[in-house]
């Protein structure tokens, strides 16, 4: 284990120009990955703002008793999918409408007898919020005898599903495709040390050295890139966070950094992306000689 | 010892390198393979320590078959054998002794004994004095000295030697030579590879020639078969 380690660690220092490359390619490929996740993190976070208005509004016929509605709120509570439902009764829904709709307010104050009807209002929980749920709700809310009419943004719920879904896969796509790029990066570069040390790997297969022997320096030289590349991407990636958060005049000063758990992703991420590339090049060599 | 039973060798362009080759090497015996360059020599020498495989025919080295060597069995093989070559195969950026370490290093032996085990084989050498030195500052004859510790240094059976002197001006090569037969005093096998005629001439050791792949000259059996003539 000691010789392991000391052969693993000889190598940047026998290589430092070759050792730098390799950490700084496996940075630089990290980086981007994690420039794309940052970006794809606060498209998220954005998302989850606007998922947060998602709502459903049942308006009640005129002259249902109160209790009912009361009994039917603490039913629809109940929902698995449900966070919380309000009651705007017709006085508190025109007193919303005079403040908000500026315009008319005139118009509601003139007025003797109240036009708008009372609604239920049903707030769904984190993860529920995609289309097939809220129609799922409403659908359930029309069952209610005194409900008169469900309304929802149907249009906006699907169109924000499915800027969800592309977020996604465009993510997943772009950073799978940034990872083989660095695991072949990883592989060439772990390739021209071990070209540098053929004759030691020679003569390690002369003497009787086992191939799990001769890879184990290589294996660890390609994680411990690995894992200095993941430290030094997530470096970038918070210098280029804070540029982008301070030089955007504020418009993007609610942008969030990655958790420590993202952040032990990415490394551990590195550190699998320099074993794979090492592991591909030491076995590649190993079967050729 | 070293068994070859019939044994075919043949390139991928379907040529033939070595050609029904039958000869056994027994306890304690030193052997030349004698011939000119491209004559099978080397081929030999790497089906003994199985880098090659034979195309047809029996390779058994050490009560190894090389024909059914599992991946796992060729470390442990070679670490019956000790071989030299002719290009020394040292490590420039390491002494002689860190040069016959690594050697022992790379096959897990305790780390407790390693130096130990090093000044001793390098002593048997002639080179305990320059055990800190880099094969840059060594001679020749004294680079192919540690070659030939570092083969000893795990008490081989059989000690292999692929044009050993082949690099060497004359004087170097005599000592090279003497080392080899005094190891071979001390009962380990030497099988020495060399086109050097005047090197052979001078002892009464075994001498295999080859010529164009086959065996043309086996002195224990052409000399067997004069004395019952």
């Amino acid at each position: 284990m000691k010789l392991l380690t000391r052969e693993a660690l000889l190598s940047f220092r026998r290589a430092p120009l070759l050792s730098a490359l390799s950490v700084t390619t496996i940075a630089f490929s990290l980086f981007t990955v994690g420039l794309f996740g940052l970006v794809a993190l606060n498209l998220r976070q954005a998302l989850r703002g606007l998922e947060e208005r998602v709502e459903i509004v049942g308006f009640v016929l005129r002259g249902t008793p109160s209790e009912a509605i009361a009994v039917a709120s603490q039913d629809i509570s109940g929902f698995p999918e449900v966070k919380d439902v309000s009651y705007v009764s017709e006085e508190e829904a025109l007193q919303r409408a005079r403040n908000e709709l500026v315009e008319f307010r005139d118009a509601y104050r003139d007025l003797q007898v109240n036009p708008l009807p009372a609604s239920i209002e049903v707030r769904l929980k984190d993860g529920f919020r995609d289309a097939a749920t809220v129609e799922r709700v409403a659908q359930r809310l029309r069952g209610f005898g005194f409900i008169d009419d469900v309304r929802y943004g149907r249009e906006w719920v699907q169109k924000l599903d499915s800027l969800r879904n592309i977020t996604g896969l465009v993510g997943l796509v772009i950073g799978l495709a940034f990872a083989a790029v660095a695991v072949v990066i990883i592989g060439v570069t772990i390739r021209l040390t071990i070209l540098q040390r053929a004759r030691e790997i020679s003569i390690m297969r002369l003497v009787g050295a086992t191939n799990w022997f001769i890879r184990g320096p290589f294996l660890l030289e390609g994680a411990l890139k690995g894992l200095l590349g993941g430290f030094l991407s997530l470096v970038l990636c918070y210098a280029g966070y804070l540029l982008f958060r301070d030089k955007s005049g504020g418009t993007f000063a609610g942008l969030v950094f990655f958790d420590p758990e993202h952040m032990v992703l990415i490394v551990i991420f590195g550190v699998l992306l320099g074993l794979a590339g090492s592991l591909v090049s030491v076995g590649r060599h190993l079967k050729h000689v | 010892m070293i068994r070859f039973g019939n044994v075919y060798k043949a390139y991928p362009n379907g040529a033939l390198a070595l050609k029904d080759v039958t000869f056994h090497v027994s306890k304690g015996e030193f052997v030349f393979l004698t011939g000119h360059s491209g004559a099978g020599k080397s081929t030999i020498m790497k089906l003994l320590f199985a880098e090659q495989k034979p195309s047809a025919g029996e390779v058994r080295v050490s009560g190894y078959n090389v024909n059914a060597l599992k991946a796992d069995d060729v470390p442990r093989l070679r670490r019956r054998l000790g071989v030299v070559f002719q290009d020394f195969r040292l490590l420039e950026d390491r002494t002689a002794e860190e040069n016959i370490a690594f050697a022992l290093e790379v096959i897990g032996a305790r780390s407790d004994t390693i130096a130990a085990r090093v000044m001793r084989v390098l002593t048997q050498v002639g080179l305990s004095a320059k055990s800190r030195a880099y094969p840059r500052e060594l001679s020749g004859g004294e680079q192919q000295r540690v070659a030939i510790a570092r083969a000893l240094v795990n008490d081989p059976a059989i000690l292999l030697a692929d044009e050993p002197t082949g690099n060497l001006d004359e004087r170097a090569t005599r000592g090279v030579f003497q080392l080899l037969r005094d190891i071979n005093a001390g009962g380990t096998v030497v099988v020495m590879a060399t086109h050097d005629l005047d090197l052979v001439r001078q002892t009464s050791y075994r001498i295999i020639e080859m010529r164009e792949g086959s065996v043309v000259y086996d002195s224990q059996v052409d000399e067997a078969q004069a004395e019952t003539k």
